[in-house]
Formats: C-alpha cells, structure tokens, sequence
C-alpha cells in the first residue's frame, strides 16, 4: 500500500512538473510575441547595450552560460568539443491547432521552421510563426530529468522493499544497510516528532519527497547534469502537494487556531487573522522560494567561479592561470558545500513539510474544557 | 538608459549583499544561542538541534527572498 502510494505521488509529481513546463511555456510565448512588437520599435534602444554587455567581456558572454547551464533546454548538452557539441537532442511535443506534433528538437535548432513551429532567437523559446496559442509538453532537459531520477528511486525502493519482504525480521544486505539508517531517520527524527500519533500516514509522502529532493540535487551537482530543483516549476509543484495535503488533512482545530485563535482578546486578533490567513499561502511558497534559491544560489556560485577563470584570462593568460589554480580549489570547496546544501535543504523541506501538517492534524490541548 | 540600467544593477548587488548580512545576523544569533543553551543542558541537545534548523531555515527563507528579487533585477 505504501509503495503504491509512493508510486503515485512521484508519477503525479511528473505528470504535474510536464504540465508546469508546459504551462510556463505558453505564458512565456505569449510575453515574448507581446514583447516582439515592442522590441522592434525599440531595437536600437536595445542594440547598444546588448554590444556594451558583450564587449565588456570581449567574446565570453558568463552571464549567457550561466543561464544556459542552469536553465531548461530542449537538448541535452554534455559539454562541448571546441565548437562541437556533445549531446543529444529531445523531442518537442506541442499541441497547436492542428492536433499534436512531436518532432526531434533538431529539426528546428539551427533555426528552420517544423509544421509551424520555430525557435526565436532572442529569447531561446519555441515561437508558432502564426502566433496562435500552443502548448509545449515537451520533453526537455527538466523533464528527462525527472523521470531518470523518479525510475532510479522506483527501483531502488522497490527492490528494498522487496527484500523486506522476502526477508522479514533479518540483518540488512547489501544497500538496504544504506538506505535503511535515513529511512529510520526520517521516521524518528521528522515524522514522529512533528506529526506524533499519524505519522504513519504521511510517512510515505515525506519519504518521497525527502529522497526526490536529496537525489535531484545530487544529480544537479554532476556536471552535464539537469538543474531540476533549482527550477520553480520543480519546487512549486513540490510545495503545491505539501499545500494540497495540509488542505486535505486539517481538521476542526486547525482552522480554528487561524480564523479564531482561542486565549487571544479581539483588537489583536483582528490583526490576527489576516496574518494567519496569509500564511496558509506564504508557508508553502516559502517553502518553493527556500529550495529553488538555495539550490540556484550553489550552482550559480560554481559557475561564476569557474567563469571567473575565463574572464580573466582574456585579460593576461598568467593571471587567468593564477585564477584557475585558486578557482578550482574554491570550486571544490563549493561542490562540498553544495553536497551539504543538497541533504540539508532536503531535511529542511521535509521537516517544515511535517511540520505544516503536524500544525493541521493536531488535535488540539483542550484547555478551555477543563475548567 | 545605460547609466541607469548600470545603477540599478549596482543597486541589485548591494540589496545581495544586504540580504547576506541580514541572514548571516540572524543564523549567527539562533546558532549562539542554540549551542549557549546545548552548553548549559546538554540532554536536551537533540531537540535544540532540531529547533535550530527549522528557525534557520526560516530566517534564510527570508534573506533569499531579499536575494530573489536582486536576481529578478538582474535578470530582467
């Protein structure tokens, strides 16, 4: 029942992140075909400053690698080979007016057009030539992502569970050694403390979700790997399922604590409540903004330290030399922090997420009867 | 145009870095306390651990919506 559940929430995690991809997209389409007429009558305004950022840095442009290594892309690029580069592309699935079109990214990357549909130069996105609205479920770097590390956790804790079953009341083997002192932990440390007598029915969620996040980052930290969780549509999604559940799960006291906090006199619960009411949102999406930013923040750091040898050694090759020796031993610093960064922003997100719903499904002191 | 694009720019890396001293103030004080008070009872130091973590992740929830915003500027 619990792998049931398991399974279920990390494939409603994927069906709802390809819809989030696909509903950004369409918002950003929109923006940008809004943006096109704009920007046509203030193209010259725009040309001098594009020109002053590139010659700033001569022909490394950081800021644009940075995006192009954190952001979502239709192809997958490990690294490149002088000019060549070394990946693969993804198929593009769009539904437009005339029905779905799944296509190899390829057919439209050099910059021709596929049964309407063409990537824009500025902005990287795909645009339809007519301008008609359309919307793009592809499978993109995100997204494969997803659904490499949801496979990977599928098998490792259905073969996990599978040895538990086979072999119950015995020693560990082999990865269940592993995996089975963060399970505990997770159970004693997160669980039961937050969530106290229910906790067995949250347990599976927070077990998702507490591997989801751990696996994601580490998979975002290797290098040619997809940035999933430093992504907002990732984090919302995962936020979204911790509001939905609070929602589902709270009981009589729970909303009694926000509209009518008991033992509070009236002047200041008209304060009160809007403040309770505002954060029955602002906590989940706290929760997105925490995750997103902190996992952004690490990647970006590395990238611009790396950057930074590149910079300048367009400069004077001795002193891009110099910066490469002190780049790569901060560089390593920071992928240690970021291993760190990757547990504890896991631990935090499943802590607050129990948290949230222990506050929902308490059940509440009952001082005021015993009087 | 580019004077002004190049002081809001300034303006976004000065909020960054504001937004580094306030989280760093307030972790700096919830981790003095925590460890002050894990060093007068030290049974009790599995729950102040415990504590500390959630309060951090509070207070740095908030310093990154500070850097949030910096990156926005930046961005847009």
């Amino acid at each position: 029942m619990q792998r049931i559940t398991n399974i279920v929430v990390s494939s409603l995690l994927a069906i709802s992140l390809l819809v989030f991809n696909g509903s950004s997209a369409v918002y950003a389409q929109e923006a940008s075909i809004a943006a096109e007429k704009v920007d046509s009558t203030s193209a010259m305004e725009a040309e001098p400053t594009s020109e002053a950022g590139a010659e700033k840095t001569g022909k490394f442009n950081p800021s644009d690698i940075i995006k192009h290594h954190v952001g979502d892309a239709h192809n997958w690029e490990f690294f490149k080979l002088g000019d060549k580069e070394v990946g693969f592309n993804l198929p593009c699935i769009i539904y437009g007016p005339n029905g779905i079109s799944i296509f190899s990214f390829g057919k439209i990357a050099e910059g021709e057009s596929f049964d309407g549909y063409s990537v824009d130069h500025h902005t990287h996105k795909i645009v339809r030539e007519d301008g008609a609205t359309f919307y793009d479920i592809s499978i993109t770097k995100n997204v494969l992502s997803l659904l490499i590390s949801a496979f990977l956790l599928i098998f490792i804790f259905l073969t996990i569970a599978k040895k538990y079953k086979s072999n119950p009341n015995t020693a560990p083997t082999g990865f269940q050694n592993a995996l089975e002192p963060i399970i505990l932990f997770v159970q004693d440390e997160i669980a039961k403390p937050m969530l106290g007598k229910k906790y067995m029915k949250f347990l599976p969620y927070l077990l998702t979700v507490f591997f989801f996040i751990w696996i994601n980052n580490m998979l975002g930290l290797i290098p040619g790997g997809a940035n999933l969780t430093g992504n907002t549509a990732c984090t919302a999604v995962l936020a979204g399922i911790t509001f939905l559940l609070i929602m589902f799960s709270s009981n009589k006291h729970y909303w009694r604590h926000i509209f009518a906090m008991p033992g509070v006199p009236i002047p200041v619960l008209i304060i009160l409540t809007p403040v309770e009411i505002l954060g029955i949102f602002i906590k989940p999406f706290a929760l997105m903004l925490r995750l997103f930013a902190n996992i952004l923040s690490g990647h970006m750091i590395i990238l611009t330290v790396v950057s930074l040898i590149f910079i300048f050694a367009e400069m004077n090759v001795g002193l891009g030399w110099g910066t490469a020796v002190f780049s790569m031993v901060f560089g390593v610093f920071m992928f240690c922090i970021e291993l760190l960064v990757g547990f504890v922003q896991a631990y935090i997100f499943t802590i607050l997420s129990a948290l949230f719903i222990g506050e929902a499904v308490h059940e509440g002191h009952h001082e005021e009867a015993h009087h | 145009m580019l004077l002004l694009e190049t002081i809001g720019m300034a303006g976004a890396g000065i909020g960054a870095g504001l937004a580094a001293i306030g989280a760093a103030l307030g972790v700096g004080r919830i981790g003095g306390s925590a460890l002050e008070s894990i060093a007068r009872q030290p049974e009790a130091a599995d729950n102040i651990r415990t504590n500390m973590i959630i309060m951090a992740a509070f207070v740095e929830g908030v310093a990154l919506l500070g850097v949030l915003t910096c990156m926005l500027i930046v961005f847009k």
